[in-house]
């Protein structure tokens, strides 16, 4: 029998999620690039789960400690700062309660006549 | 009573683990999804939140888990650091804050990497994922396996160190710590960051083959940073956009190859998807700027030297108009149709809300207003559109470059507030300008210009402004928001 290894199956996840990434994100107006930049940017704080799991390895020894002190301390910095961030802009393009944008984009159009 | 340990050991299972995860990363991609759009962004974000969540409780779960004093100390001064930086941090300062949260995050994948490589040879727990490390001798038990975790432990530690020091450089550069101008090494700039490259990967190599030596490992980390501090000085302001985003696109690499080395599926797809989402959106910023990756990291907007040559030679015969902010305020009145067209300036002004006092004031007087907002205007892409929303400006009122160019030739007064490369006609008229081939909003196609700057200065870029020298612009000198404020309450004396 023939069974993948880690690698294998590992690397498919990696290059699968690769063009997921590529599709989801290939149409974005340029007015959401600052908000899905700083998402993403929150996203890859799931660099706090590295430093929380070898925090469970066995016979860690000062230094080792102290450095994923850190890096949990940084990891969770991107998180949760990252997520905030993102959502706080996020709100002020949200809070518009606006007559329908095609009858505006008509409006204009017509004035322009002029 | 035996209930109770059969549901732990069912919570702490391999599979529940991973089931977690997937439900985690599907989250962040359903988030990724919502965030393309204007009106489910909010979702969008809230959703990958809640994925994010899910994989750190799922990570806790695992059996071998330990230190918890440790956990909740990191955990507990990130939230006291993010927390409050999150909240206060002003719109106009968002360029420098995303810089610092991406920093962090490679800084924590590089000491992540050294703990690893600390402690090789160890086994993780009792179940599928075990961390390997670099030894020699593992290799032997495990076939290739332990190689490729070096390589990926190796690969995370050198763009990790890369992505925490240009981070904090381009931090340093939008907080106006260090000066915004390229700071170049002259010609020897691309020798310099290529032999640092290739030393840092012979480090890396050296590791993978077996090294034993931790000092290499932190040398290696030195050189890395060297190299992430060489990318980023030489980097005027304006190519700053770029190169967030591309430090952005480094960071979720390394995560993803720390994922692989620690077999940890949520890592690998999170990681992922920032790396590859950020490389788009990376090359969307240079191809507005009519630059290629490769040359925005080999230095300098032109290369420093090229700059000064080029306006040097570009000194004008012509001579600037200047106007007063009650001749600005009559122009605008009897206009028909106004696009503002703003830049970094009126964020570093804080101008936005002022500017959105004055749109008011002009649309109660009938006057017909957008704005133009070019793809790299400010030091982030979507910087403008973030602080005119902000200030309430309605989000279709603002329009994308290819939408907005051929409105000019229709349009009375372009009102330019703190904006000078993306406008100038050098872009497409010179072709020995450093800008030349890049993508401008066509102001000098409207009928008047009014431009609103602080001096002559050019901009990041060191370029001559050539639409300043045109006989349909007028030149208002002073800070935005006070000059912006002053046509507000002359337009009430008409």
């Amino acid at each position: 029998m023939i069974v993948a290894s880690t690698l294998t199956t590992n690397l498919a996840i990696l290059v699968l999620a690769g063009f997921v990434g590529f599709v989801v994100i290939s149409k974005v107006p340029n007015t959401l690039h600052t908000p899905l930049m700083s998402g993403t940017n929150a996203i890859h704080g799931i660099v706090v789960l590295g430093g929380l799991l070898l925090l469970g390895l066995p016979l860690l020894d000062g230094l080792s400690k102290a450095l994923l002190v850190i890096a949990v301390t940084f990891g969770t910095i991107n998180v949760v700062g990252g997520f905030l961030v993102t959502d706080r802009m996020l709100e002020m393009f949200k809070t518009k309660p606006k007559p329908k944008a095609d009858d505006d984009a008509g409006g204009e159009d017509g004035g322009e006549g002029r | 009573m035996t209930g109770l340990p059969l549901a732990t050991s069912f919570l702490q299972s391999a599979s529940f683990i991973y089931v977690l995860y997937i439900i985690a990363f599907s989250l962040f991609i359903q988030g990724l999804r919502g965030l393309a759009g204007p009106t489910t962004a909010v979702r969008g974000n809230r959703t990958a939140a809640v994925g994010m969540a899910i994989a750190v409780i799922a990570t806790l779960l695992y059996p071998s888990e330990g230190n918890w004093g440790l956990i909740v100390l990191g955990v507990a001064l990130g939230t006291a650091v993010g927390v409050p930086a999150a909240r206060n941090v002003k719109m106009t300062a968002m360029p420098q804050m995303v810089a610092l949260f991406n920093g962090v995050g490679g800084g924590a994948v590089a000491l992540i990497s050294w703990v690893e490589f600390r402690h090789y040879g160890s086994t993780y727990g009792s179940h599928t994922v075990r961390v390997y490390g670099f030894l020699g001798s593992v290799l032997v038990h495990v076939g290739g396996v332990a190689t490729y975790i070096a390589i990926f432990s190796v690969f995370a530690a050198i763009i990790g160190s890369v992505s925490f020091w240009g981070s904090g450089v381009a931090f340093g550069k939008l907080q106006e710590i260090l000066p915004g101008r390229p700071i170049t090494l002259g010609s020897a700039q691309q020798a310099v960051n290529g032999v640092l490259l290739v030393l840092a990967i012979a480090a890396g190599v050296d590791l993978v083959a077996g090294a034993h030596s931790e000092l290499l490992f932190i040398g290696m980390l030195v050189i890395a940073g060297l190299l992430g501090l060489e990318i980023v000085l030489p980097i005027g302001g304006a190519d700053m956009p770029v190169v967030i985003s591309m430090l952005n696109a480094f960071t979720g690499l390394s995560a993803a190859a720390t994922g692989i080395a620690l077999n940890n599926p949520a890592m690998i797809v999170a990681g992922m998807l920032v790396g590859a989402s950020g490389s788009i959106l990376t090359n969307l910023m240079a191809v507005a700027m009519n630059r290629s990756i490769p040359a925005i990291m080999a230095g300098g907007f032109g290369g420093g030297g090229a700059v000064e040559g080029a306006s040097g030679a570009g000194e004008h015969a012509g001579t600037v108009r200047s106007t007063t902010a009650a001749d600005a305020a009559i122009q605008l009145a009897y206009a028909n149709r106004v696009v503002i067209v703003p830049g970094y300036g009126m964020a570093v002004a804080q101008a936005q809300h002022a500017v959105r006092e004055l749109t008011k004031e002009l649309e109660k007087r009938g006057v017909e207003v957008s704005y133009a907002i070019h793809p790299v205007a400010g030091r982030m892409p979507g910087h403008m559109n973030v602080l005119l929303a902000e200030a309430d400006v309605p989000y279709d009122q603002l329009k994308e470059m290819d939408d907005a160019n051929p409105e000019f030739q229709r349009t009375d007064v372009s009102l330019v507030i703190g904006a000078n490369d993306v406008t100038n006609p050098a872009a497409k008229n010179t072709p020995s300008s450093p800008i030349y081939g890049m993508p401008i909003l066509e102001v000098d196609k409207s009928r008047s210009v009014i431009v609103i700057k602080r001096s002559m200065n050019p901009g990041f870029a060191g370029i001559e402004n050539e639409l300043y020298y045109e006989p349909e612009t007028e030149m208002l000198f002073g800070d935005a928001k006070s000059a912006v404020s002053d046509i507000t309450a002359e337009l009430a004396n008409i």
